[in-house]
């Protein structure tokens, strides 16, 4: 449902600023949201500053030194620091990524750092992604097959193979569904962009072999046709991938097989 | 894990920290403009029904509709038709599975905004 407003116990409240670094000359300040379980306060937005001569060039680079020199209860998820892993999406500058590869450079002035938009917070910028597991494991991600297993392997030409470029890529960060006016609004039986990726990965898989069943259950008011072309799932994208247009083939797909 | 004494968990913030993309702004204009046709119209079915009513009801409600309150209404009305109508074909162009990669649909998008607004001067100059 559109609820325009944050709830009572989410408005956010101005926070600590940290001291600056001595001796700095090329600072750079950040704003980053901060909400802690424990201490029963609002979120509230924290400002540190950062000397960028002696800080890496990306987004994360920042967030480690915070905490490693300035403030370690900054509590954020990270780990390959390489854009393959996933766990470090967060909202930079008001667009979604993934802070391990985004520089520092592509924002401008202050950088402001949230969680993921619209999602529960567990602690400062990590947002509660069961709901958003558990709707890419209900639309069936692996192989269903119903013929005879081949004595080595699913073979696939490589035309067929070329089908899931663009797709196969996605490392299921949530950037995109998270960026979804209409996952805000209806993430409770909207699928979102990153689940319906991941169905039509499946579902122009040659070797498949359950397309009518995954059709059939995409085939619903909620889970497929919220999608109203808004277009922020590929804008956002960090790994430069195209929901928005997946799920236009699965809509093709419905309509090709009704007709 | 679930700790009782923890607090509610808060929803981190959506639209107010978002930042604006012409692909959202054109997609929720549409919706907006649809809306709002459906007031312009029944203002446009009760010019009609005084019309047809009578030469003093048709006066009364002809001159709220020609005041220039009803001059900005009316103007505004054929923008939001003509960015409905573009917006339209964008749809139908989106649903053939064409114009969704980034660049196309940034320009689809600028053109709906910037075409509805060059297709209302030009409705005003010619009627």
């Amino acid at each position: 449902m559109v609820e325009l407003v944050l709830p009572k116990n989410s408005k956010i409240k101005v926070g600590k600023t940290w001291p600056k670094p001595e001796g700095a000359t090329n600072v750079r300040k950040f704003q980053i949201y901060r909400w802690n379980p424990d201490d029963g306060k609002n979120p509230q937005i924290d400002t540190y500053f950062v000397d960028m001569d002696t800080c890496g060039p990306m987004i994360l680079d920042a967030l480690i030194k915070i905490k490693n020199e300035i403030d370690p209860t900054l509590t954020f998820r990270r780990s390959c620091r390489e854009g393959i892993c996933g766990s470090c999406a967060m909202n930079v500058g008001g667009v979604n990524t993934l802070a391990c590869i985004y520089g520092m450079d592509e924002v401008k002035g202050d950088v402001k750092i949230y969680p993921l938009p619209h999602m529960e917070v567990v602690k400062d910028l990590i947002p509660d992604l069961t709901h958003f597991y558990a709707q890419h494991a209900s639309i069936m991600p692996w192989l269903e097959t119903k013929t005879n297993r081949p004595a080595k392997e699913w073979k696939q030409s490589i035309e067929d193979r070329k089908k899931l470029d663009g797709l196969y890529e996605c490392v299921m960060c949530a950037s995109c569904s998270t960026s979804c006016p209409s996952y805000w609004w209806n993430s409770d039986k909207y699928l979102g962009p990153a689940a319906l990726l991941h169905a039509y990965r499946w579902i122009i898989d040659s070797r498949d072999e359950a397309t009518g069943e995954r059709l059939d259950d995409l085939e619903d008011p909620f889970k497929l046709y919220r999608c109203h072309t808004i277009m922020n799932c590929a804008k956002t994208c960090p790994k430069g991938l195209n929901p928005a247009e997946a799920i236009s083939h699965i809509k093709k797909m419905m309509v090709e097989r009704a007709v | 894990m679930a700790d009782p004494k923890q607090s509610a968990r808060p929803l981190s913030p959506h639209l107010t920290v978002y930042r604006w993309q012409i692909t959202a702004i054109s997609s929720i204009l549409t919706r907006i403009t649809g809306n709002a046709l459906l007031a312009s119209f029944v203002l446009g079915v009760w010019w009609l029904f005084a019309a047809a009513s009578g030469p003093e009801y048709f006066d009364f409600v002809n001159g709220i509709l020609t005041c220039w309150v009803g001059d900005i209404i009316m103007t505004l009305s054929v923008l939001g038709i003509w960015y409905h109508f573009l917006a339209g074909l964008r749809h139908l162009y989106y649903d053939a599975g064409k114009g969704l990669d980034i660049p196309t649909a940034e320009k689809l998008g600028w053109a709906c905004v910037i075409g509805s607004v060059v297709l209302t001067i030009l409705t005003i100059v010619i009627v």
